[in-house]
C-alpha cells in the first residue's frame, strides 16, 4: 500500500532517469553512424528529432536540422521537456517530492547528477565541442548506476515494483525507437541492404542498445532479421521489447497480486494483451507487416498501458469527492 | 587559523571569556581550531557546504526561477554550551512548556486564569491566534503543545531570556540533526574529545508521541506528517522528519475525509490515519472550519478531530500563546498554575495597550524594538536604534493606531560566536531554539538550532533575513578530557 501521489512521483521519477540515459544512446547511435559513413550531417540528424515526436517543436524553434542544433535540443534545451536536462530536473523533482519514500543514496545520487548536468548545460559549448561521447557515456552509465542504487538499497515491495514498472516500459518504448532511427536512416539507401555498410549501422545499432556483444553470442553473424529478433523478442536480453515487456508485466501483478495470465483491472489487460501479442509474433510477421508500421503499433499500444496504469493506481477517483 | 584579530567589542561571547580566555567546554575546540593552517579551515567550511548541497538539504526561495533552493548558510565553528548551564535551561524548558499546556487547557475550558485575575480577558479575545472553535476541546492526555522550539537569547551580562515559545509549527530541527551529521565527518577528533550529547533520537522521540496520540486500542497506528507541499520554505525538513520516523508524507490533496475518520488515497483505496503531525497552520488546516479559501488543508477534519478520531499535532488553537502580548504573562501563568518563579525569564516587555507602557515605549523608540504581536519570522518589526527616523515615525503611528497589536523590548545585545568571516574569523549575534516534546513527560534535545546573523552588526538572526546556522554542542561533562587549570593560551590582549 503506497500514497497515489508518490506512486506516481516513483514511477515518473525512473521513467525519467531511464528516458535521459536513452536519449544519450540515440546521439551516440548516430554519432557513430555518421562516423562510419561519412554522410551529410543534416540529412542523418533530421530522423533523430522526427523519432522523438517533438519534430514540430524542433523546427519551430531551430529550423533546419543540424548535428549541433539536434544534440542541443535533445540535451540541454530546458525548454523541451525531453532533453537530457530537463529529463534529469524531472526525475530529482519527482524524486524531491518523496525522499521520504525512498532510499536517501537515490535521492542523493539523482541530486548530484542533476547538480553535474545543471553545471554542464552552463558550459555546453564545451561539452558538445570536445566531451559529447565522454558526457553521453556518463549519463549512460549514470541510468545503470541509479538501477542499481535502486535494486541495492529500496526494499523490494510496491515502490520498487512501481519503479520498475516505469523502467522497463520506457525502456521498452525507447528500444522500439532506435530500432526506428535505423528504419529512417535504411530509407535513402534500401541498395545498401546486405552490404558492408548495413553490418557497420546494425552494429552500431547494437552497441547503442548495450547489445553487440550479447548479440554475437546468441546469433553470430549480423543479419537484420536477427537484429529485429534480437531487439523485439529476446525473452532473456534485458533491453529487448520482449523482455521489458514481460518483466514490467511481472511487477504488476506483484503489486496487486492478481496471478499472472488473468486481469483484475485495466492495466493488468492492457499489459497483457500486449505482452502476449509480442510473445506471440514472429520476425517474419514483423518484416512483413513493416517495421515501422508495427513499432508505430507497439509505441500506440504503450501509451495505452501507461494511460491504463494511471487510471488504475494514480488517479483514485472517491466516490461524492 | 589566527584569532589574533579577534574581538569581543564589549559582548558576551560563547566561545571567550571577557578577557579572551576560551571558556572551559571550549577548549579542545579552540586549540584545534588554532592547529589548523589558513587554509585548512576555509576547505573544511568549503567541504561542509559542498556536503549540504549535495545532500539537498535546501530551503525554497520564493520568486526565483531556477535556483528555487539554496542551502541554509552554515558555519562550521560550532556553539558550545556547558552541562551546567544546560541543567538550567533544560529545567526552565520543562517548567515553562508545563505551564503553558496547563494554561492552553484552561483557556479553552473554565478559563479560571482570566476569572482569578491574572491576564486579563481582552488580552486573550483580542490575540488573532485564538481559536473559539477550539473551547471545550479534550485533545488526548490533554497535551496541546507537543512540538516546541523555545527560542533563547542571552544579553551582555550572560543572562539568559525566553524571546518566543513557537508553540505552532516550530521548524528548524532537521538542520539541527544535518548540521550534526556534516559536522561529525569534519572534526571527528574534536567531537570525541569533547564529550558533546547526541541528538539523533530525536526522529525517535516523535514517532513515540505521535503513535502514543493515537486510542489505545489501534495496535499500529498509521502516522502521516501533513505538508502544505514542496514550495513550502520547510518542505525539506518535513520530508525528512516523514523519513526519519518512516512514516508517510501527505499533502491536503491525499487526504479526505469519509465516514467520520480522515483517510489517504493509496494505490490500494482508502487507507484510515490516526495520527497527523500537521506542519500547516490552524488558518490552513480545514477550509470548512478556518480559512474557506485555503487548497491546502482536508475539508472536514477537524468534525473527525473533534469526534476524538484522528489526533493532530500540535492541536489547533496553541497560537494563542504565541501572541507577543500574551508571552508577557508567561512568568504570572508559571506562577498561577504551578506555584514557582520563572526559571527563565521573559525579556523585559511592555505592552502597548496600557498607557503608561505606550507613553515609554513611544519617548523610547530609538532605543527599544517593537514587534507586532501575531507576526513572526523578523517580520512587522522596528530595531530602535538601527532604525531611521521615518521608520520610527511610521512605527509610532502604527502603535497609537493600534496599541493592542505591538509591544516593545529593550534592545539586548545579544551574545556572540566566531564564525568564518571571508579569511577572518569575527564574533558574529546568536540565539539558540531548543527543541521540547511533550508526551508522557517532557522531553528537551540536547542541542539545538544556533542561528546566526551573518550580517555584521546585524541582531537579525532569521533565516529569511540573511541568518545561517551552526551546530550547537552540548556538553555531558564540563570540558571534556582537557578540562581543568587552562594552559591553553587565549585571545591577544
Amino acid at each position: 500500500m503506497m500514497l497515489s501521489r508518490v506512486a506516481d512521483s516513483i514511477y515518473w521519477m525512473s521513467r525519467y532517469v531511464e528516458r535521459a540515459e536513452n536519449i544519450s544512446r540515440f546521439i551516440n547511435v548516430n554519432l557513430s553512424l555518421i562516423l562510419d559513413q561519412q554522410l551529410e550531417g543534416h540529412e542523418q540528424w533530421e530522423p533523430l528529432v522526427r523519432i522523438t515526436g517533438d519534430y514540430e517543436m524542433f523546427k519551430a524553434k531551430y529550423g533546419q536540422a543540424t548535428g549541433d542544433n539536434v544534440i542541443e535540443f535533445l540535451t540541454f534545451d530546458k525548454e523541451y521537456p525531453n532533453s537530457i536536462f530537463s529529463c534529469v530536473r524531472s526525475a530529482r523533482e519527482n524524486a524531491r517530492t518523496i525522499r521520504e519514500a525512498i532510499s536517501s543514496e537515490m535521492w542523493e545520487y539523482l541530486n548530484r547528477l542533476y547538480l553535474k548536468v545543471r553545471d554542464r548545460a552552463n558550459h555546453k559549448r564545451e561539452v558538445l565541442t570536445t566531451d559529447a561521447h565522454q558526457f553521453f557515456t556518463e549519463i549512460r552509465l549514470a541510468g545503470n548506476l541509479f538501477d542499481g542504487i535502486t535494486d541495492n538499497t529500496l526494499t523490494h515491495n510496491e515502490g520498487w515494483h512501481f519503479c520498475r514498472l516505469g523502467r522497463l516500459l520506457e525502456r521498452a518504448d525507447k528500444t522500439s525507437r532506435m530500432l526506428d532511427v535505423k528504419y529512417f536512416i535504411l530509407l535513402p539507401s534500401l541498395a545498401d541492404v546486405g552490404t558492408p555498410y548495413d553490418e557497420l549501422q546494425w552494429s552500431a545499432l547494437l552497441r547503442s542498445a548495450s547489445a553487440y556483444e550479447m548479440y554475437r553470442k546468441r546469433h553470430g553473424r549480423i543479419t537484420p532479421e536477427k537484429v529485429v529478433q534480437f531487439l523485439m523478442l529476446d525473452g532473456e536480453f534485458p533491453r529487448a521489447m520482449l523482455y521489458c515487456i514481460t518483466k514490467s508485466e511481472e511487477s504488476l501483478h506483484d503489486i496487486t497480486g492478481t496471478p499472472m495470465g488473468a486481469y483484475a483491472n485495466y492495466a493488468e489487460q492492457k499489459l497483457g494483451s500486449l505482452r502476449s501479442e509480442l510473445a506471440f509474433t514472429s520476425t517474419k510477421d514483423i518484416i512483413r507487416k513493416g517495421i515501422h508500421e508495427f513499432i508505430d503499433d507497439f509505441q500506440d499500444n504503450l501509451n495505452n498501458v501507461d494511460a491504463a496504469i494511471y487510471k488504475t493506481f494514480f488517479e483514485l477517483s472517491v466516490p461524492g469527492s | 587559523m589566527r584569532f589574533e584579530q579577534y574581538q569581543l567589542d564589549g559582548f558576551y561571547d560563547e566561545m571567550f571569556n571577557p578577557d579572551g580566555t576560551p571558556r572551559s567546554g571550549a577548549l579542545v575546540l579552540y586549540q584545534r581550531l588554532r592547529s589548523l593552517s589558513e587554509g585548512e579551515l576555509l576547505r573544511y567550511q568549503q567541504a561542509a557546504e559542498r556536503a549540504l548541497l549535495n545532500l539537498g538539504i535546501t530551503f525554497q526561495v520564493y520568486s526565483d526561477n531556477e535556483g528555487t533552493e539554496k542551502i541554509f548558510p552554515f558555519d562550521i565553528i560550532p556553539r558550545i554550551v556547558p552541562a551546567d548551564e544546560w541543567r538550567v535551561i533544560e529545567s526552565g524548558l520543562r517548567q515553562r512548556i508545563h505551564a503553558l499546556n496547563l494554561f492552553l487547557q484552561d483557556i479553552y475550558d473554565q478559563a479560571r486564569i482570566v476569572k482569578d485575575g491574572v491576564i486579563p480577558e481582552d488580552v486573550i479575545r483580542s490575540a488573532k491566534t485564538y481559536r473559539s472553535i477550539c473551547e471545550g476541546l479534550k485533545p488526548p492526555g490533554g497535551i496541546w503543545c507537543h512540538v516546541t522550539g523555545t527560542d533563547l537569547v542571552r544579553d551582555r551580562d550572560g543572562q539568559i531570556y525566553v524571546l518566543e515559545d513557537n508553540l505552532r509549527c516550530p521548524s528548524g530541527v532537521s538542520y539541527v540533526l544535518e548540521n550534526r551529521r556534516v559536522m561529525k565527518n569534519t572534526f571527528p577528533g574534536v567531537f570525541a574529545d569533547t564529550h558533546v550529547r547526541s541528538v539523533s533520537d530525536y526522529p525517535g522521540k516523535l514517532l513515540d508521541i505521535l503513535q502514543q496520540l493515537a486510542p489505545a486500542h489501534i495496535a499500529n497506528p498509521e502516522v502521516v506528517v501533513l505538508t502544505p507541499g514542496i514550495y513550502n520554505s520547510a518542505y525539506f525538513e518535513h520530508s525528512f522528519l516523514a523519513q526519519q520516523m518512516g512514516v508517510e508524507l501527505v499533502e491536503g490533496r491525499d487526504l479526505i475525509v469519509q465516514d467520520g475518520f480522515v483517510h489517504m488515497r493509496t494505490t490500494r483505496g482508502l487507507q484510515r490515519v490516526d495520527v497527523i503531525y500537521r506542519r500547516i497552520d490552524d488558518d490552513f488546516l480545514d477550509p470548512q472550519a478556518f480559512r474557506p479559501d485555503s487548497a491546502l488543508g482536508v475539508p472536514g477534519l477537524m468534525e473527525v478531530y473533534r469526534a476524538g478520531r484522528v489526533a493532530l499535532a500540535n492541536a489547533p488553537g496553541t497560537g494563542v500563546a504565541d501572541d507577543k502580548v500574551v508571552y508577557a504573562y508567561v512568568p504570572k501563568m508559571i506562577r498561577y498554575y504551578l506555584g514557582e518563579d520563572a526559571i527563565l525569564p521573559n525579556v523585559p516587555t511592555y505592552l502597548c495597550w496600557q498607557e503608561n507602557d505606550r507613553r515609554h515605549v513611544l519617548d523610547n523608540l530609538d532605543k527599544l524594538v517593537v514587534k507586532a504581536a501575531n507576526e513572526s519570522g523578523g517580520y512587522g518589526m522596528l530595531v530602535g536604534p538601527h532604525a531611521s527616523e521615518a521608520e520610527r515615525e511610521k512605527f509610532a503611528a502604527l502603535i497609537k493606531a493600534s496599541p493592542r497589536n505591538y509591544i516593545a523590548q529593550p534592545t539586548l545585545g545579544l551574545s556572540r560566536v566566531p564564525v568564518i568571516a571571508g579569511d577572518t574569523i569575527e564574533g558574529r549575534h546568536v540565539d539558540l531554539r531548543p527543541y521540547i516534546l511533550y508526551g508522557k513527560d517532557i522531553y528537551v534535545l540536547p542541542g539545538g538550532l544556533t542561528r546566526v546573523a551573518l550580517k555584521k552588526g546585524s541582531l537579525v538572526v532569521n533565516s529569511s533575513q540573511g541568518g545561517g546556522s551552526k551546530d550547537t554542542w552540548v556538553l555531558s561533562g564540563n570540558g571534556g578530557r582537557n578540562s581543568g587549570p587552562n594552559h591553553g593560551g587565549g585571545l591577544s590582549p
